[in-house]
């Protein structure tokens, strides 16, 4: 019972740490059909933010409330990631609809330029040049529709971006006075602290568990149930699958899928920033933090048949699971007594690096039977 | 006839040198009569660049040393040093192909380069080939000897095996069961191989092993092996690498495998650098070996500290690996200064028994072109340094391990022709 559920526990955490990775690129990718090779390096971003997070609430400001800079971070992670999301749909991806080959060098070039980014511009001012764009960004819709009417809406975007700019050098100069360690660039990978209350373990009917692994379970729950409701309760959700559905049709009822298009893309960028937090939990965050979880997200959307939520679920659990099953050799200690060569080959793959292997190559078996994963997309989207 | 046409080739690229060096030199810069221009080759850029910028760090400083002593002095006159880096870009290939162009274009008698083994086995060829020579910083795993290149690091028997020993004798885990860690890569497997003939030859058991492919940081599998094999505590041996390391730690911690609860790391790649990326916090406890550590409470080790933060800023460490490049730059100033000219040959031949008062104590270069060490294990403290346990006396280094399988029984030795990369005892 107790091994059951030790394996069971592992699944999930492994499985869920998949999960948010994916998550995000389920929605650009599955819902979009964007094949977005920066979403890694939105995850770097997120990390980056819950690490620039956690050195502010070290101010003294702030020192009192520092046990909950990582639940204030995963609300940032989400703005920040999101924010350059759009602005990455805004430039680059817009004009790439249609053309997957085009979007996917566009986004790999994106990606490279990220991790550059970070290894050389201070974080200090790396936060200064978001904090701009988020304002610039929103600033010019939020005005009054009186105002907008009233003046001319350039001179609205123009002054809103001079304005943007400078609270951007503004507050770029106050974090990079205040805390010298972001003052500087560095290729350096740093490190991510939890506080206090989320180190060490619980124990839960007599296994003891990582709080760590549960905060990350907890996150992922929390994100799936969020993204799950948005997408089918609320009006953009029902706009968002429309456009999926028949881009044309929607486009002719009244529906600005230029607007659904950038939510989306935005919605999707902030998981990859919320999933930056997780991982950042687990190890060190640096430049090269996204590039790790790449491949394994894209492996679970395809897995789960693309466009689908509910197949993204299944196959992170699935893959988790199975990483556990074989990569610590659970089936050994379920049956002691197997036949010499079974046991002999489980042994074999009985490591990390071989359970990958093996789990690449299930995989690679599996989508030979159901090419379009798990659950595929049925209707009209299929058709064109 | 040799080196005029090296200095050419060293003016040539004067301009290129110049921008470099340009903080170098000092007081005596006037005084010199001629220079040299040795070649620096390591990652400035990718992942490696974190651990390999401060060799290079390093190496600038012990070149400015002896420019500030009066330089190199070879057949009366004196050679201010002078030096091009190159960046190897944490990409294997490259370091070949930026050896080549120090070595053909550039002309320099020697290249101090390379931290991991995938680099340097990149670069043998090429140094064996041309007939150059490459001053090697890195501790290893060892099983090579080559006449091109000089190996400065501390070889299995110089680390790791020392380290077992403590491990299984004298820790607080001591008569406990192995379970080796590391990064799917050739250090960790070699050295594993040899820990685990070491523990079988102490009477202990290795009750387990595992490899995390490189840039994997998913430990959870190997979390529950080790509960699963080591219940009740025992000793784990940790060759993984980099950033895996946070990784690592900060699982096995929340999963309460910690010192406290009976489980003692011995960690071979994680020195005074690592410590402060990864937050003593996490290693508190645990162990390293190494040749030298910080903490070495002689005036040569403080004065080669002092002198670092001096150049680098005061917030800098320095560790093992940049020790040994230090060493190095020396080692091949003597050997120059015996040799009484630049030549490759000569001066490999002058190298061999070159004895160097090194910041952890005397090393002297023996015929398999290492070094012979004193190895030391230290405990990691709060303050993200070790505290020293145990000291050996200077151990003579094996360039083909005695407990390896595949290598008992042979040894190198280049002063001897007939003997040469691998003999019979």
């Amino acid at each position: 019972m107790e091994l059951l559920l030790d394996s069971l526990f592992n699944g999930v955490a492994i499985g869920s740490v998949l999960l948010v990775a994916a998550l995000g690129l389920a929605i650009v990718f599955g819902l979009m059909g964007v094949i977005n090779l920066a979403h890694g390096e939105l995850m770097m971003l997120g990390a980056y933010t819950t690490y620039v997070t956690q050195l502010i609430f070290k101010l003294p400001v702030l020192k009192p409330f520092y046990n909950s800079y990582i639940i204030v971070s995963i609300f940032l992670a989400f703005i920040v990631s999101g924010v350059v999301g759009i602005l990455l749909e805004k430039t680059i991806i817009r004009k790439l609809y249609g053309s997957p080959l085009e979007t996917l060098l566009a986004t790999w070039g994106v990606s490279l330029i990220l991790q550059q980014f970070v290894r050389s511009v201070p974080l200090a001012y790396g936060s200064g040049l978001v904090i701009s764009l988020i304002i610039g960004l929103f600033l010019p819709t939020s005005f009054p529709s009186k105002i907008k009417e009233s003046i001319n809406f350039k001179y609205i975007k123009f002054s809103s971006w001079i304005f943007a700019a400078l609270t951007g050098v503004l507050t770029g100069s106050i974090i990079s006075s205040s805390v010298s360690k972001l003052s500087r660039a560095s290729a350096r990978n740093v490190d991510v602290t939890a506080p206090s209350w989320m180190r060490g373990q619980v124990e839960i009917i007599g296994t003891a568990f990582p709080k760590t692994r549960l905060m990350i379970i907890v996150i992922t729950l929390i994100s799936v149930i969020a993204i799950t409701l948005f997408l089918n309760q609320s009006a953009w959700g029902m706009r968002i699958r429309a456009v999926t559905q028949n881009r044309k049709m929607s486009d002719c009822l009244g529906i600005s899928t230029e607007k659904v298009d950038i939510i989306t893309f935005g919605i999707g960028s902030g998981l990859a920033g919320v999933a930056g937090v997780a991982v950042s939990l687990l190890g060190s965050v640096g430049p090269n933090v996204g590039g790790n979880y790449i491949v394994g997200c894209f492996m679970v959307v395809v897995l789960g048949g693309v466009g689908n939520l509910l197949g993204t679920v299944l196959a992170s659990f699935g893959i988790g699971i199975m990483t556990d099953l074989i990569g610590a050799g659970r089936l050994l200690s379920i049956w002691p007594d197997m036949p010499l060569p079974l046991s002999n080959t489980i042994n074999f793959f009985a490591t990390t690096s071989m359970a990958r292997v093996m789990i690449f190559a299930l995989i690679v078996i599996f989508l030979q039977f159901k090419p379009t994963g798990l659950f595929p997309q049925k209707g009209r989207m299929v058709e064109n | 006839m040799r080196i005029s046409r090296r200095i050419l080739a060293g003016l040539a690229t004067a301009s290129l040198a110049v921008t470099a060096t340009s903080c170098g030199g000092g007081g005596t810069s006037g005084s010199f009569d001629d220079t040299v221009t040795v070649g620096i080759l390591h990652s400035l850029s990718g992942t490696m660049a974190i651990s390999e910028s401060t060799l290079v760090d390093t190496e600038k400083m012990a070149i400015e040393e002896i420019n500030a002593a009066g330089g190199v002095k070879v057949g009366g006159k004196s050679y201010k040093i002078e030096y091009i880096v190159e960046d190897g870009a944490s990409d294997w290939p490259t370091f070949a192909e930026k050896s080549k162009k120090l070595i053909d274009q550039d002309g320099v008698p020697v290249v101090f380069g390379g931290w991991t083994s995938a680099s340097r086995k990149a670069m043998l060829p090429v140094y064996e080939s041309k007939d150059a020579f490459l001053y090697y910083p890195i501790q290893y795993e060892a099983q090579e000897c080559s006449n091109n290149i000089f190996y400065t690091g501390a070889t299995p028997n110089q680390q790791s095996e020392p380290a077992t020993d403590f491990m299984y004798k004298r820790s607080p885990a001591a008569g406990g069961d192995f379970f080796l860690v590391g990064s799917d890569y050739v250090f960790p497997r070699t050295s594993n191989t040899i820990t685990k003939a070491q523990v079988k030859q102490l009477g202990g058991k290795v009750v387990g092993e595992d490899y995390l492919p490189l840039g994997n940081t998913e430990v959870a599998p190997i979390i529950s092996k080790i509960k699963k094999a080591l219940p009740d505590g025992g000793i784990i041996i940790n060759t993984l690498n980099g950033d895996q390391n946070v990784a690592f730690f900060k699982q096995i911690q929340d999963a309460g495998i910690t010192p406290s609860s009976g489980y003692y790391v011995m960690n071979y790649s994680i020195a005074e650098e690592e410590i402060s990326t990864i937050g003593p916090e996490f290693l508190e406890g645990h162990y390293g070996a190494w040749n030298y550590m910080m903490s070495i409470d002689t005036p040569a080790s403080k004065k080669f500290a002092k002198s670092f933060k001096k150049r680098w800023g005061a917030d800098r460490v320095v560790a093992d690996p940049q020790e040994s490049a230090y060493n190095m730059v020396y080692l091949w100033k003597q050997a120059v200064e015996d040799a009484g000219t630049f030549d490759d040959n000569a001066v490999r031949e002058a190298l061999v028994g070159q004895k160097f008062d090194a910041p952890q104590g005397p090393v002297e270069v023996m015929p398999n072109h290492h070094l012979s060490q004193t190895v030391r294990i230290g405990q990691i403290n709060a303050e993200g340094g070790f505290t020293i346990l145990e000291e050996t006396g200077v151990v003579l280094p094996q360039a083909w391990n005695q407990k390896h399988p595949s290598s008992k029984g042979f040894a190198c030795d280049w002063t001897d022709p007939s003997k040469g990369e691998k003999y019979k005892l």
